[in-house]
């Protein structure tokens, strides 16, 4: 009887070991020796500890354009990715919608598609030429052709927020769905009793029961745009003029292998974890994610 | 009891699959050496595949079994960096490309020194290319070609605006026969690059300029560079016979479909651009002249040695000496220079091969281009090429021009040429 017990009290941990090991593996390991390497200088043979002076490195205009960018790319994908799904979600959610099915599957193809192959794709779209695609089509409407990938700023972030908002608006209308599916239908039956119109229903009932999910969707939406990485390295090739499609990620890649400086490298990195997890806790706080009880 | 069981089996499973992710080659005592080579461009796949099967026919006792991976740029360069430092993963042979090469002389160098093999032929070489991959007298990286700078003309537009090429002797001939060319056809004389440095870096290695000094210390606010920069900013705005490049570079779809319609009246790039031109601009044809640069000051260099990439043996490797005969037999022996033009259509480093009849035999490159002789044009410029300073701040300095110098000062024209340059000679400085 006693060993059946003792087995029983061993289950739990049987059945976490995978997941506590992978996590030692795959993401504590890393996580110190990254640590170890950003105090270290990096070169093969001879690596040594150079104290704080990777961290006094970053003391660099080019860094903070890219903390710049990643953050501004990270609010306006959110204040984009939050609503426009959520809108979409609640159209495809409702009966009156025809052919519903068909565009889930639309707007869900672009998360299918590889992010290399989008970016050239949307590199090409809009290229210099008075040819391209978009050119051909502003000149519609009298608007000179643009120099979108090499102009200015504002171009770079234009684009980088059509490739995200093309990329991940199916994603995000996935995560939506799901929460609308969990929405008692008696309230909108009895919301139409009282007689509420579609959208006074939307900002009464929806909004408020899908805080959940919202607040899920900014959390991965923070972490993915302060990560983002790709669209920016393939629509510059890793070299947008002025830095203006650089991100945090861009300028680790930059550092580490493009420069070689590895220990560097890590600094960035562990400097990105800070500020991903201060923008994360900043956002769960606002939405009383640490109100004792609170339901979320 | 089962469960300690389980997981010890599923430890021990994991332990022993790791020596195959670990790539564990076991070394072969019979049979022809197996060698893996990495490259970031088919076309040296190419050379290195039909040079090992000269190899293997003349060296019937020592065969090698060579395997050419071709891997994009920026991964090759990352792997290999991690592969070095880590002390596993490298390949045998690799390509790495200049403007990274420094970070792989970091430290204690993991590559194998080929002074041996180099010290042969130096003297028939041309030795500035043999020391851009070197570091404390050792010889690392062998050389694909000069990169001797040229400018092509589009001699349909240079007829038709009554220029006479082989008259324009200075950058100032230059400008001024543009400004012939756009009154008469309408069309820019040339395309400056914004977003890459192959405008720029050949007319600053003509006059002297680099972005380092000998020692590694900045130059990027010389005198010669501000110059240039400010010669550019001319053509593009005061004489206007330029324009930007459209798509930033010449490497850009924009320009290759521009330029192959024939837009633009010149370009200079190094000699490795003669591919573009066959590959991506099939309409011009015979109607691409090569000739010299111009010079930036009267008697002054009319060529620069430009781009390259470095063919290295790592210290991985488990057959040293065999894997740098190979490689000295690939890229310095006469044979392999002439197959690096013949194949790639590149001009070999080594020069003594440049007069040999092979060089002008019929092959695509001669067949595109209206020059008779492009090897005695060669021949010609080969004493007027700088060095030029490839140093560990290099990668740092190559992207400040291509990321900042040139966009603020001629793209968007947010700085003067001289200070875009002073600003990024101050970012340089911060960093050393």
């Amino acid at each position: 009887m006693k060993s059946l017990t003792k087995k029983q009290n061993l289950a739990p941990y049987f059945f976490v070991a995978p997941f506590i090991i992978s996590l030692f593996i795959i993401y504590l390991y890393p996580l110190i020796s990254t640590v170890i390497m950003s105090f270290q200088e990096i070169v093969p043979g001879e690596t040594e500890f150079i104290g704080t002076k990777n961290y006094r490195r970053l003391a660099d205009p080019t860094f903070f354009k890219a903390i710049q960018n990643s953050v501004i790319y990270t609010v306006l994908t959110i204040s984009l990715l939050i609503p426009v799904p959520m809108i979409f979600a609640a159209m495809l959610d409702s009966k009156s919608s025809i052919g519903s099915r068909f565009f889930r599957s639309v707007f869900f193809v672009p998360s299918l598609v590889s992010v290399v192959v989008a970016g050239t794709i949307v590199r090409l779209i809009f290229a210099q030429a008075d040819t391209a695609l978009i050119n051909t089509l502003i000149a519609q409407f009298n608007i000179e052709p643009q120099n979108w990938l090499h102009g200015t700023r504002i171009h770079a972030m234009f684009l980088l927020l059509i490739l995200a908002l093309w990329r991940w608006t199916g994603i995000n209308i996935i995560y939506f769905l799901s929460g609308l599916q969990t929405i008692p239908k008696e309230l909108y039956e009895a919301a139409d009793i009282d007689g509420a119109s579609t959208i006074q229903k939307f900002v009464v009932i929806t909004m408020p029961l899908l805080k959940p999910i919202i607040v899920f969707v900014t959390t991965i939406s923070i972490l993915g745009g302060l990560s983002m990485f790709e669209e920016s390295y393939i629509l510059w090739e890793g070299i947008s003029p002025d830095n203006n499609g650089l991100t945090i990620v861009g300028y680790i890649y930059r550092k580490g292998f493009q420069h070689g400086e590895l220990g560097l490298g890590s600094a960035v990195g562990l400097v990105l974890l800070i500020i991903v997890v201060f923008f994360n806790v900043i956002q769960l706080f606002f939405r009383g994610f640490f109100k004792k009880g609170a339901e979320v | 009891m089962k469960i300690t069981k389980t997981l010890l089996l599923v430890c021990m499973a994991l332990l022993l699959s790791l020596p195959v992710f670990a790539g564990g080659e076991g070394e072969s005592t019979s049979g022809p050496a197996e060698m893996t080579l990495w490259t970031f461009q088919a076309l040296h796949a190419t050379l290195f595949e039909d040079a090992a099967a000269l190899w293997n026919e003349a060296n019937p006792d020592r065969q090698i079994d060579l395997t050419c991976e071709t891997l994009p740029y920026e991964d090759l360069h990352s792997k290999l960096l991690i592969a070095l430092q880590s002390g596993v993963g490298a390949p045998d042979i690799v390509d790495i490309e200049i403007s990274k090469f420094p970070n792989y002389l970091k430290g204690k160098v993991q590559l194998e020194p080929m002074n041996d093999k180099v010290e042969e032929v130096i003297d028939d070489m041309v030795a500035s290319r043999l020391e851009i991959y070197s570091k404390d007298g050792n010889y690392y990286g062998l050389p694909f070609h000069v990169g001797a700078a040229v400018i092509y003309y589009n001699t349909e537009i240079m007829d038709a605006a009554g220029v006479d090429i082989d008259a324009i002797d200075t950058w100032a001939d230059y400008v001024e026969a543009g400004k012939q060319v756009v009154a008469r056809t309408g069309k820019p004389m040339a395309t400056l690059e914004v977003t890459d440095q192959w405008s720029f870096w050949p007319m600053i290695s003509q006059g002297g300029g680099d972005y380092l000094g000998p020692d590694g210390s900045t130059a990027l606010d010389s005198k010669v560079n501000n110059e240039v920069l400010q010669l550019q900013y001319d053509m593009l705005y005061t004489d206007k016979i330029a324009v930007k490049t459209p798509g930033g570079n010449h490497h850009a779809e924009e320009y290759y479909g521009a330029m192959n319609n024939g837009d633009f009246g010149s370009i200079w790039m190094p000699m490795w651009y003669m591919g573009r031109f066959t590959d991506y601009m099939p309409d011009l044809k015979g109607k691409i002249a090569i000739r010299p640069m111009p010079r930036l000051t009267p008697g002054g260099n009319r060529s620069a040695g430009m781009g390259g990439t470095g063919t290295v043996v790592t210290n991985q490797t488990k057959h040293v000496e065999l894997a740098k005969d190979f490689l000295a037999f690939a890229k310095l022996s006469e044979k392999g220079n002439e197959m690096i033009w013949t194949t790639l259509g590149f001009d070999p480093p080594r020069w003594s091969v440049w007069d040999n009849p092979v060089m002008n035999q019929p092959n695509k490159y001669t067949d595109y281009f209206a020059n008779d002789d492009i090897f005695g044009l060669l021949l010609e410029v080969k004493d007027e090429i700088n060095p030029v300073n490839i140093t560990e701040s290099f990668p740092l300095a190559s992207e400040l021009v291509k990321t900042q110098i040139l966009y603020q000062a001629l793209s968007e024209r947010t700085k003067t040429p001289a200070k875009a340059l002073a600003d990024a000679a101050a970012t340089m400085r911060a960093n050393q």
